[in-house]
């Protein structure tokens, strides 16, 4: 049995570790809002892209279309970039995903297919270090960047698209986790590259007109296709973002409850224990006193 | 609908500006262009420029750097790379 001090000790712990979780849950209630709202006003530019594309992929027929538009042909060489958070502390939302991932991979691998992974976070990058090794080509972590932006997405669609380019990628997929709602986050795979068109961007009607393009069609496809690649992952980056703060909320206020029954099982038991002494000395005094 | 352009005006990060207007005239990568409502189905990449949206007697000023414009029978709209607006008058 653990002495009074020690209990008294114990307890003081649990309430400071309390405080801080409670901070923290505060703190990733305060950020998520922003992240929210930053998903949220990126999804216009994402879908209005998407909508352009759908236009110009239903115009660029046959071989004449840029292969990360159609794609080479071939599904051997895959390329999985898989995006989690840099930090921990958020229960599962890191794991989630790349165990979504990881399913995915060793699907692949079965296969006979040649799997490269490009790890974006810490937590990514950590867990499937562990798992696959060299498979993993390259690393980014976002924490280098103050704030989510273009920036940060760039390097890595240029990465890609350079993979892409040497022949060492015929299908990218993305892994990431959807902000469906602040409790919940969906691992979701997003294929990049052959550019999936038309799942939900209707080509626009033109009534019979036909587009003019300035310059041409391919070149403006040319630039249109790399600036697509950021853009999805911009707005993955966002969702991830706005997923890891609901996700930490979640996990700190479950922390921060459990905290508070165990603060209440310890105090019962502390004073139980005193209590407990405090009879023993009585009995101790009067069994002296009858004695005498 | 016709009379007025139904015009958006986003970048990566928000929307710039949405709304029915007169005119805009934009900074494309073989001149300049303006775009009327009911304007034939037109696609262009952006130079860096000013973007002039025109609405009565309003005109107010978008500096834009990079991206393209769609036309479509819908209306216009500017992908962007960058889009800050530079006066309001």
């Amino acid at each position: 049995m653990a002495s009074l001090k020690e209990m008294r000790n114990r307890i003081g712990s649990v309430k400071a570790t309390q405080k801080i979780t409670k901070a923290m849950q505060m703190v990733a209630a305060a950020k998520l809002k922003r992240a929210q709202d930053q998903a949220e006003s990126a999804r216009p530019y994402a879908e209005r892209m998407a909508a352009v594309i759908a236009n110009l992929a239903a115009g660029v027929s046959g071989d004449g279309a840029p292969k990360l538009l159609a794609g080479t042909g071939s599904d051997q060489k895959h390329l999985v970039v898989v995006a989690t958070a840099d930090k921990g502390l958020a229960g599962g939302f890191s794991t989630n995903v790349v165990r979504a991932a990881r399913d995915r991979i060793k699907e692949l691998i079965a296969n006979g297919k040649d799997v490269q992974i490009i790890a974006v976070g810490r937590k990514s990058r950590d867990q499937l270090t562990r798992l696959f090794g060299a498979r993993v080509v390259k690393t980014f972590e976002l924490s280098e960047h103050k704030t989510l932006g273009l920036p940060a997405a760039q390097p890595i669609a240029e990465m890609i698209a350079e993979e892409f380019e040497a022949g060492r990628a015929d299908v990218v997929t993305l892994f990431y986790s959807r902000f469906k709602s602040v409790i919940s986050q969906v691992p979701t795979a997003n294929q990049l590259v052959p550019a999936v068109v038309g799942a939900e961007a209707e080509p626009i009607d033109l009534n019979g007109a036909v587009y003019e393009y300035e310059p041409s069609e391919e070149e403006i496809l040319e630039t249109l296709l790399p600036r697509n690649l950021t853009t999805q992952i911009l707005a993955a980056l966002y969702e991830n973002q706005a997923g890891f703060f609901g996700s930490q909320m979640a996990a700190m206020d479950n922390a921060t409850r459990n905290a508070g029954d165990l603060i209440n099982a310890l105090t019962l038991q502390y004073n139980r224990s005193r209590q407990a002494q405090i009879t023993t000395e009585l009995i101790e005094i009067i069994a002296g006193a009858e004695a005498l | 609908m016709a009379g007025k352009l139904n015009f958006s005006l986003v970048a990566p990060e928000r929307e710039v500006f949405a709304g029915l207007v007169d005119q805009v005239d934009a900074p494309g990568v073989e001149g300049d262009f303006g775009v009327l409502p009911d304007h034939a189905p037109f696609m262009t990449a952006l130079r860096e420029g000013p973007v002039t949206v025109i609405d009565g007697g309003n005109r107010r000023v978008f500096a834009v750097k990079g991206g393209f414009a769609d036309v479509t029978p819908a209306g216009l709209t500017i992908l962007a790379e960058e889009a800050t607006e530079v006066s309001a008058a």
